[in-house]
């Protein structure tokens, strides 16, 4: 097949490298309000009906909202296979810990109205909270990693190797500028959510949610910042030695890598890239600021937050993916761990054909779904959780 | 690489696997068989029909929420457990599965949010295409789901790169129409199918024993056995599809499947009942039918199969082919590609047995220097454990065809015999319903034991596939994941028990309403 040829490999890995971007960013974006609301289900519901409200807020879109992630996985599976192989291996124990309160998240929405007694709901309510919770918090922590570089290295044949001990490797995921970059995600998710609750319901609980989440914005505006700081006096960067072919084979050891300099060097070499977080400040400042005006346009607001945020990290490290601290040269970049050039080709054709028709029915879900949900709504369904 | 680790990981992921699978064929049947029931009702208006279809639905929902948690795990379990594995052959084997993201699996779950909350939202018509969506969507994504796995079970259209040490994709349409991935997925899609049909059937005889909802039980049978008649039918035609494609691409799991250790002579006998012996190498107390196996074989009387001997042999001129390639692989890494034409045709030539000389990997630490022995020890290890595999594929279709003749009969006294079943006959449907779980999850296993030593067949072992990881790591999540699940198991079957006991929800008004506009025209049949 020659047709993949018509577009270099070169742009393929820069396109995949941007739907990478995307991919996170519509996760952080649309399931991600999910898990702010189910972090806040005990916070902003007070009686059993109130959260049942809260709840059914997002109860008609998680499922939907969820395949952002199995896309994520799928498609760095198929687009950055080694970046897939070592990320996933290599956080191990951190993955499935993510997992494990995922998979409480789909079982509590669904079962917790199943049935009555206060101890049954209860126990669901807080298996929401850290299916919500949770991941927002280590998403954010394995950023802070990844700006830091991970212990991995890669023998001969691509064998990714982690050495240490297994707690050890656990404990040294959740040092202090990771856990901070955790908090910035936690804070990020929560907001998103208590936005959502704002646009989506009324009284008592509408108050909690726009309280909470006012709080929540100004401290993911406040940590964003620092961690800026934290990256530019603190943190390491990488940088090349000498520069792979950017239409060569993929293999990370072909590269000579260096730790040394700053991440914030990137804004002198690439003054545009600042745009990013601007946004990311200005989305959030929005998204607080509109919450009391018009609730729509906080989502909004929010949603250019996150945006400018996960982008910040990206353009800041580009073309650096997944920093090695233990073997620069195994480093993971843009232009030594894709796919083949025939592969991203394909799966780009599948995303053009098929991401407009996911937005398009989507957004006709939403609007089928649109308005406040009520508490007489909620008792009256016999569908509703 | 220490002990245990590789045993762990394909526990783990066997475990994770059947979990998943237990929730999994119940989503493909049921969700068609909800939306037929819901297109019935739009063209009829007869509340019955939405009263079956909301009723179903309750317990469609209860069990899809667990194949969404279960299936979680899946998708990042490979890149967790299996990090060589997904390097290796992440090239092919990740983009169904992001497509599967794509096309499918986005249309399901979008959908069965909406059909839930959707009721009074949604005009009947609206409502019904969002039920078919979920139904297409869940079905399609079976449908990608098992061009991977038939690719890890017959790889076409990929080829090793030396430079990136992975196999790399040469032709998506060798990938996408794999007749392997083909007759699997209508397989497995059809098990599905007979899954909902006796679970419908099953639950709805519990109701006539009980003489409770006999309306909504006696119309369910009615579609259910239909449709599980026609499916079971399908299932067993496209496993014997499987059988056929396997001649061709997995002799070795043929082979063991049959018990087979000699060559026969054509046509082939099949073993109906023996010990296998994987020590003695032969099939102690076997009870022979003639010609059956070259029947399903090789669809002749005149084609010979090659038994598990004779296959062994071939694993090891493989194996030494393989050597050449690997050696040819040393030479191209050690200088870059830049090699003379000689040692790249040589490679190119036995570059399809690599993986075969890497089954030697975890036996000496050069491949190079391994002696006669362990590479008659390597061939060896491609027969998988007869044993298992014989047995178990002798219930699955005895259970098959168990489920066939009892949905056929269900389907003819439903059509000829005015519905008066027979109290044994419900009887025995209460009792089978967890005949087609047992039945699939032993599919599974027959497939992907069988598969072994390979992760891909051919490619490469299942011991060079694990990651790097510790036999601890592997102690807490294995019993983190038995634990999680079995109890949220536990939990979905409590809510079901009592999901059924309470039975649907009576639309009193609205079927007295219906009855009134059209009794005259359309009798009630007697009850």
């Amino acid at each position: 097949m020659i047709l993949h040829e018509l577009l270099s490999y070169e742009t393929l890995r820069v396109i995949w490298w941007v739907l990478l971007g995307v991919l996170l960013i519509g996760l952080a974006a649309t399931d991600g309000f999910d898990m702010g609301v189910a972090a806040l289900i005990p916070f902003v519901g007070k009686s059993d009906t109130e959260r049942r409200v809260v709840i059914n807020t997002v109860g008609p879109v998680w499922e939907g909202n969820q395949v952002w992630l199995i896309l994520g996985g799928g498609a760095i599976f198929a687009a950055w296979p080694i970046l897939y192989a070592v990320s996933f291996s290599g956080f191990y124990l951190a993955m499935f810990i993510v997992l494990a309160s995922l998979i409480l998240r789909p079982v509590g929405f669904k079962y917790r109205n199943k049935r009555e007694g206060f101890a049954w709901r209860t126990r669901w309510d807080w298996a929401l909270v850290i299916g919500g919770a949770v991941p927002a918090l280590i998403f954010g922590v394995a950023v802070g990693n990844v700006l830091q570089g991970v212990p991995f290295s890669l023998q001969d044949n691509m064998m990714a190797i982690y050495p240490g001990n297994f707690l050890l490797k656990l404990l040294g995921l959740l040092n202090p500028f990771a856990l901070f970059v955790g908090v910035v995600s936690l804070a990020m998710h929560v907001s998103h959510g208590a936005s959502w609750l704002v646009l989506k319901t009324e009284g008592a609980v509408q108050a909690r949610a726009r309280r909470i989440g006012t709080y929540a914005g100004l401290l993911a505006i406040a940590c964003f910042l620092l961690a800026g700081v934290w990256l530019a006096f603190g943190i390491e960067g990488y940088r090349y030695v000498s520069e792979p072919d950017h239409f060569g084979p993929s293999n990370p050891l072909l590269s000579e890598v260096v730790r040394g300099g700053s991440w914030i060097d990137a804004y002198a070499t690439r003054p545009w890239i600042i745009i990013a977080p601007i946004m990311g400040v200005v989305g959030l400042a929005g998204q607080v600021l509109l919450m009391r005006l018009w609730s729509g346009w906080s989502v909004v607001a929010g949603k250019v937050g996150i945006f400018g945020i996960i982008s910040t990290v990206g353009l800041t490290m580009f073309p650096f993916i997944l920093p090695s601290s233990l073997n620069p040269d195994a480093s993971l970049t843009v232009w030594d761990s894709s796919s083949s050039h025939m592969t991203l080709f394909i799966m780009l054709v599948c995303t053009i054909i098929f991401l407009p028709m996911i937005l398009a029915y989507t957004s006709w879900v939403y609007k089928v779904l649109w308005g406040k949900v009520t508490p007489e709504e909620v008792s009256s369904n016999p569908n509703a959780y | 690489m220490e002990f245990g680790l590789v045993e762990l990981s394909r526990l783990q992921f066997a475990a994770t696997a059947m979990y998943h699978f237990l929730f999994v064929p119940l989503t493909l049947g049921l969700s068609i068989m909800l939306a037929t029931m819901e297109t019935v009702y739009v063209m009829t208006r007869r509340p019955i029909w939405r009263q079956m279809t909301k009723f179903w639905g309750t317990l469609f929902g209860i069990n899809f929420v667990l194949g969404v948690s279960t299936g979680i795990t899946m998708e990042f379990q490979f890149g967790m457990n299996w990090s060589y594995y997904s390097n290796y052959v992440g090239d092919i084997f990740g983009a169904p599965l992001a497509i599967e993201g794509l096309m499918a699996f986005f249309l399901e779950a979008t959908f069965v949010g909406l059909w839930f909350f959707g009721w009074e939202k949604l005009r009947p018509r609206a409502h019904m295409f969002v039920g078919w969506c979920v139904a297409i969507g869940s079905n399609f994504s079976a449908l990608w789901i098992l061009i991977a796995n038939g690719w890890m079970q017959n790889p076409v259209g990929a080829e090793f790169n030396p430079m990136t040490m992975r196999m790399e994709l040469v032709d998506f349409y060798a990938v996408l129409f794999n007749p392997v991935a083909q007759a699997k997925f209508v397989h497995t899609v059809s098990a599905g199918y007979v899954t909902a049909s006796i679970f419908v059937v099953g639950v709805s005889s519990w109701y006539l024993l009980r003489g409770r909802h006999v309306e909504l039980a006696r119309r369910s049978i009615a579609i259910a056995s239909a449709f599980g008649l026609a499916a079971s039918l399908s299932v067993i035609v496209l496993g014997d599809e499987s059988g056929y494609e396997a001649t061709h691409n997995q002799k070795m799991k043929l082979a063991a499947i049959e018990g087979m250790w000699d060559t026969e002579k054509a046509p082939a006998s099949f073993n109906l009942f023996g010990i296998p012996d994987q020590e003695a190498r032969e099939t102690k107390y076997a009870v022979k039918i003639p010609f059956v196996m070259g029947m399903i074989g090789t669809r002749s009387l005149t084609e010979e199969m090659p038994g598990i001997k004779d296959l062994v042999k071939g694993s090891e001129r493989r194996i030494r082919s393989g050597l050449i390639a690997y050696e040819a692989l040393l030479q191209i890494r050690a200088a870059k590609g830049d090699v003379t034409p000689d040692v790249k045709a040589t490679f190119e030539e036995h570059s399809g047995d690599l993986g075969y000389a890497l089954l030697l990997s975890s036996m000496v630490e050069d491949p190079l220097t391994a002696t006669d022995a362990q590479i008659e020890a390597a061939a060896w290890k491609t027969v998988p454990g007869v044993l298992p595999m014989f047995w178990t594929f002798r219930l699955m279709v005895g259970f098959g065809f168990f489920m066939l003749l009892m949905l056929t009969y269900m389907f003819w006294t439903t059509n000829f015999r005015g519905g008066r079943y027979p109290q044994w006959a419900l009887k025995v449907s209460v009792w089978i319903i967890p005949m087609p779980w047992l039945a699939a999850e032993m599919g599974w296993f027959v497939a992907e034991f069988g598969r072994q030593p390979w992760t891909v067949d051919g490619l490469l072992p299942t011991a060079l596939s694990a990651s790097h990881l510790s036999v601890f790591d592997l102690a807490v999540t294995l019993g983190g994941f038995v634990a999680l699940y079995t109890t949220l198991l536990i939990i979905e079957m409590k809510l079901m028990l009592a999901a059924i006991r309470k039975g649907p929800v009576h639309d009193v008004e609205a079927v007295a309403a219906w009855n009134a506009r059209h009794a005259p025209i359309a009798p009630q049949p007697a009850e």
